[in-house]
């Protein structure tokens, strides 16, 4: 991750465009959105599409929030080796070369309509759920490590080294490959995802919901300010949107 | 009238005849059967004779279910096996996975049927976690015994040698 302000042309380039024109501002207000809770018993249905908005104009350069607490909400402890240790999501900082204006904001799995990692998958280990979120099924995941290459948003992590006390909502181990799960775990019981909740706690950057809602506080969001897709050249069609850049 | 060296040889013979009942036990019980720790709660979710045949089956259709759909049932969920079956003792040590003491492994290593659910998933409740020494996943018996790998290291510098 880099955390520097120097630019990086390639993760500009990757972002499909240079830093933002003017912020667009929202106004402040209560954002502790919630969402419909599943019952237990009942299976996910396409009725239902989560998304996540950020709106890069809040998200504060250096503040790493939303990563830590990913990181504690799944157990991702790491070997110092940046270069295989699993990440989640991982905060990315843009720099416009004229006049200097450096951005960050949080990438993590978008969580394709038509994702190319579960395209690839030659097992079916890589899906996406009916609501939208795309995971593996790391019983079946052999660890090719195809999707992570088909992957445009370097988003999926393979655990190299053996794992020891998982969290029991997030079962990991050597060999499989991984990714943002959208906290599915708390998804399904109504919560937010664990990122969304600590970014509420400060700078009020990430918004959950259902996109297929039109009265969801997100869907809202985005028909009154729009958000752009990452790479949306390619036609994947993310959940996850974002404002300001 | 009984004599005492009758009396004594009355007993010892009593003695001996334990003795040699001992003795067959131990012969033909080379393996001790596996003791399963009890559980926290009153009755399983299926009766036992069900769960002993068929809980594998039971686990692997929750699994597809909660992966897939997103079913989040509590009945056949490994998380709550786990979190019945796996307690603390005394000490408020916990048992890992591949020690006889670990619901589980004491039948699985009587059995000699080795699973791989604990490479990813938690073997103890989560409130668990950090009780217990480190384990590894791979190895399901004798990994903790020092003399065994000991021995195995010895063996293998005599090779290397």
């Amino acid at each position: 991750m880099k955390t520097d302000n120097t630019t990086d042309t390639s993760k500009r380039k990757f972002l499909g465009g240079a830093a933002a024109v003017a912020g667009i501002t929202i106004a402040p207000g209560v954002l502790l959105q919630t969402v419909q809770a599943k019952p237990d018993d009942q299976a996910v249905s396409n009725k239902v599409r989560w998304g996540m908005l950020i709106d890069t104009n809040k998200c504060a350069d250096g503040c790493t929030d939303c990563v830590t607490a990913c990181n504690s909400e799944h157990g991702l402890a790491g070997h110092d080796r940046p270069e295989t240790d699993t990440q989640y999501i991982r905060k990315v900082t843009l720099k416009d070369k004229q006049t200097g204006h450096v951005k960050t904001l949080p990438v993590m799995c978008q969580h394709c309509e038509t994702a190319p990692c579960a395209d690839v998958c030659p097992t079916g280990a890589s899906f996406k759920r009916e609501d939208g979120i795309v995971l593996v099924d790391k019983h079946i995941c052999i660890g090719c490590r195809y999707c992570m290459m088909a992957c445009p948003y370097k988003a999926r992590s393979f655990v190299h080294e053996d794992v020891y006390d998982q969290k029991d909502h997030t079962p990991r181990g050597k060999g499989t490959v991984e990714s943002c799960t959208m906290c599915v775990h708390k998804v399904d019981k109504g919560e937010n995802p664990a990122c969304v909740t600590a970014c509420n706690k400060e700078h009020k950057a990430m918004y959950f919901g259902d996109l297929n809602d039109a009265n969801s506080e997100i869907s809202k969001r985005l028909k009154e300010h729009g958000g752009k897709q990452i790479r949306a050249d390619l036609g994947l069609n993310p959940g996850v949107r974002y404002q300001g850049v | 009238m009984v004599s005492w060296f009758q009396k004594n040889l009355q007993k010892s013979m009593l003695a001996v005849s334990v003795l040699l009942l001992a003795g067959s036990v131990n012969v033909n019980a080379e393996v001790a059967a596996p003791v399963v720790p009890k559980g926290k709660g009153e009755q399983c979710v299926e009766p036992t004779g069900e769960m002993r045949k068929n809980h594998m089956e039971m686990l692997k259709h929750q699994r597809d279910e909660t992966m897939h759909n997103g079913i989040r049932t509590k009945k056949h969920a490994l998380k709550e096996c786990i979190s019945c079956h796996v307690q603390a003792d005394d000490k408020g040590q916990v048992a890992r996975f591949g020690e006889d003491g670990h619901f589980c492994s004491s039948c699985h290593n009587y059995a000699g049927v080795n699973v791989d659910c604990f490479q990813c998933h938690a073997d103890r409740p989560q409130e668990l976690i950090g009780k217990g020494h480190k384990i590894k996943p791979h190895h399901t018996a004798n990994f903790n015994d020092a003399s065994v790998n000991k021995e195995a290291l010895q063996a293998l510098s005599k090779v290397s040698k």
